[in-house]
């Protein structure tokens, strides 16, 4: 079956979109880049210690919305966000709300690894410093140590902590921007197809640290990789042109999806 | 035959030599099939032809006028023998010749011995005019047929093209590094001589400077003294105000222009900015002895202090005015050049715009800016003409900005202006001074690299 993409989309998303325990709620969001529309009336709940994967064709608003959870796009110049997007019941967009603060309780990870030009301690220590988590210079040690382990570095990069973080292989990398967003400790970590600049056993490492973070941490993972959704995620959502068009337990999103544009992108008819 | 005229005939030979030698590689190639069975296309094989046309009569041409007037000077003045002894009368005796041959001096009233060498020199000039002619047509000629002769349907013409252009793009290269030598010799070779006469010690560690020499023996006030000590504070002092006008606002412009002014503002903005570099720096240098150096004198005195008519700081603070776009365009491109992910990365941690820009951006961006600082920095160890017009000429030893001193390149002015002589302590000072200011700016241009290099961080 041919999908056109000219036929109308249906704006009910399909499936479980809400959650009982839900650590970020979104509803009727819609994204603007100046008059152009990306994110159409999307209702979306993220569960407490839930790993959510998003997944669709790319363009589809995927970074956007995702985006639109730390307030990243406030950094974008003409985008706009309507709509209730809520944090433990309190409005991310409300006017009282200190971004800087949301955004140490929404850590990201990008796509391809950013480490700042600066040691690998200096580049974990980075957000403990600027909010000031640590008492001492003790204090700060301890954090930098465990941030790197929960990351699965720290044996890895133990003796050599104060050469720069530039200098790690792309993988390590990586890990690394993922140890430098939980030092300071948030409760949701968005991460943006972290494994896409990478090779396959770097991948793997990352896959099963976010497993093992997500006993911690709530996850939103934008993909393009299907079987990664398939491995790590809870519950999966498929985007397409800008519209939330399922979402449901990831074992049914890949056995038996309940929308044909769903089964059409992960049979690899496009996308 | 005229040299011009000579090298317009070369030129013309390598043309045809081209077309000849593309002419025959079409003819090599017809029993072949086509072009297909040559090893070059056929325009490499005229080139090739073209080549070994001009190029060694061309060489020979430059060889030829570069040295066949001293070896003729030489050769005639060996023949005038024990009649010229010391140099002064040597130099003298040649110009007479020459111009007695060129006619521009009357032979009547001239001695016998500069008549006759003028009459040789000009047989000795017409028979080299026409060995050059023959020689570079001969060398024209036998290069392009010698290598017209070897095309072949095997011949590498495209790999030998290749090669000459590769020596010659070599042969530019040099011709510019030699260059450099040329003149670091020269200074260094006349600043050697200007050490026999003054210890490097007095000229290094003097703090008094007055660059007198006596004309005659018996003058009073004869013995000038060379501590350049005094000159390299001045230079010190005003660039140091100079810097410290131009670094920070610089910097923070810089900062401004890239990371919190609309793409619009600095559009504009930038070129605006650019323009002080432009400005001539002799009106800078009229603006600060006009307009800064009085404003300067007056607040001064409105607080009791003693502001020299011409200060330091009027001109330090002009020229810092000066370098400004240095550091700032420099600055903000490497600024923006800072990868937008690394400041998304920061942004995410929850730090503000400021605390990205102090501690992500600015030290991502640390080694251009560096480079931009010091590129300023010896712009302003440089600068002559501010200091001229604005901080006098009084080579006082001070830090007070308020006085006046002056600098380095001042100095070098002041010496050599006017009529000088050239074996003279005061002339060849000059060149001591070059020295040292080409010393220094070397090692800023050292320090620089290794700065850069030791804070060289690669985004990816
Ligand atoms: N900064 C931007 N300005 C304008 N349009 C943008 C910008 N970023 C993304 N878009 C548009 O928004 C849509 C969604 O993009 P994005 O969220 O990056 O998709 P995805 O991450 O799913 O590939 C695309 O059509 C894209 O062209
Ligand atoms: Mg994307």
């Amino acid at each position: 079956m041919a999908i056109n993409n000219d036929r109308p989309i249906p704006t009910q998303s399909v499936g479980a979109q809400f959650h009982d325990n839900a650590r970020m709620s979104m509803r009727d969001v819609n994204i603007f880049y100046g008059d152009k529309q990306a994110i159409f009336d999307v209702s979306l709940d993220i569960g407490q210690n839930e790993v959510m994967a998003m997944i669709g064709p790319s363009g589809c608003g995927k970074s956007t919305f995702l985006r639109s959870l730390n307030r990243m796009n406030d950094t974008i110049e003409g985008c706009r966000v309507v709509g209730d997007i809520a944090m433990d019941g309190q409005d991310l967009y409300d006017s009282k709300l200190d971004v800087v603060e949301l955004r140490a309780r929404v850590g990201m990870v990008f796509q391809k690894p950013n480490p700042f030009p600066k040691s690998i301690y200096d580049n974990v220590a980075y957000g403990p410093k600027i909010h000031g988590l640590a008492e001492s210079r003790v204090d700060l040690d301890e954090i930098v140590e465990s941030s790197l382990r929960k990351a699965s570095l720290w044996n890895e990069v133990k003796d050599r902590l104060h050469q720069p973080g530039t200098g790690l292989s792309g993988g390590q990398q990586q890990r690394l921007c993922i140890a430098r967003a939980i030092a300071v400790n948030p409760e949701v970590i968005l991460m943006d197809e972290p494994c896409s600049a990478l090779d396959p056993i770097a991948t793997a490492k990352i896959e099963e640290l976010i497993e093992e973070l997500s006993e911690n941490f709530t996850i939103a993972i934008v993909t393009h990789s299907m079987q990664q959704a398939a491995r790590v995620s809870h519950r999966t959502a498929y985007f397409h042109l800008g519209r939330l068009i399922e979402v449901n337990p990831t074992e049914q999103v890949f056995t038996m999806p309940e929308h044909e544009l769903t089964e059409g992108y992960i049979t690899g008819r496009f996308g | 035959m005229q040299a011009s005229t000579l090298l317009f005939i070369v030129i013309a030979l390598a043309v045809f030599g081209y077309f000849s030698g593309y002419g025959r590689s079409l003819k090599v190639a017809k029993p072949l099939g086509s072009i297909r069975h040559l090893h070059s296309l056929p325009s490499y094989y005229g080139i090739q032809t073209a080549i070994w046309c001009a190029l060694p009569a061309l060489a020979l041409l430059a060889i030829w006028q570069l040295f066949a007037d001293t070896l003729i000077h030489s050769y005639l003045m060996a023949g005038l023998g024990e009649l010229i002894t010391d140099q002064a009368d040597y130099n003298l005796t040649l110009n007479r010749i020459i111009n007695v041959a060129s006619g521009a001096l009357p032979a009547t009233g001239q001695s016998d011995y500069v008549v006759a060498a003028a009459a040789q020199l000009n047989s000795i000039a017409a028979i080299q005019k026409w060995a050059l002619t023959i020689l570079v047509l001969t060398l024209c000629s036998a290069g392009g047929l010698w290598s017209w002769r070897r095309i072949a349907a095997d011949f590498r013409a495209r790999a030998a093209v290749e090669n000459v252009l590769q020596k010659f793009l070599l042969a530019c290269a040099s011709l510019a590094i030699l260059t450099t030598l040329g003149i670091v010799m020269s200074v260094l070779f006349e600043s050697i001589q200007f050490f026999q006469t003054v210890p490097v010690s007095e000229f290094v560690f003097g703090t008094s400077w007055s660059p007198q020499t006596a004309i005659r023996v018996d003058q009073i006030g004869s013995s000038g003294s060379f501590g350049a000590v005094p000159l390299f504070t001045g230079t010190l002092l005003i660039s140091a105000i100079a810097m410290v006008v131009a670094v920070p606002v610089g910097l923070m412009s810089a900062i401004y222009l890239a990371e919190y002014a609309s793409p619009k503002f600095r559009r504009s903005a930038k070129p605006l900015l650019e323009i002080l570099a432009g400005v001539p720096t002799v009106v800078y240098g009229f603006f600060a002895a006009l307009t800064v150096a009085p404003l300067i004198r007056d607040l001064g005195a409105s607080f009791g202090l003693n502001v020299a008519a011409e200060s330091a700081l009027a001109a330090g603070s002009v020229m810092g005015i000066m370098i400004i776009p240095f550091i700032s365009s420099l600055a903000d491109d490497v600024i923006t050049a800072v990868p937008q992910s690394m400041r998304d990365g920061s942004l995410a941690m929850g730090a503000t715009k400021s605390e990205t820009i102090r501690n992500v951006v600015i030290p991502a961006a640390l080694p251009g800016i560096v480079g931009g600082i010091l590129l300023a920095a010896s712009r302003a160890i440089g600068e002559t003409m501010i200091v001229v017009m604005a901080a006098g000429m009084a080579a006082n030893l001070t830090a007070n900005p308020l006085e006046a001193v002056t600098t380095v390149t001042v100095q070098i002015v002041t010496l050599l202006t006017g009529d000088q002589e050239f074996d003279s302590a005061k002339t060849l000072a000059a060149f001591a001074l070059g020295l040292m200011l080409f010393i220094v700016t070397l090692g800023l241009n050292f320090l620089a690299l290794r700065i850069v290099k030791k804070y060289r961080e690669q985004y990816d």
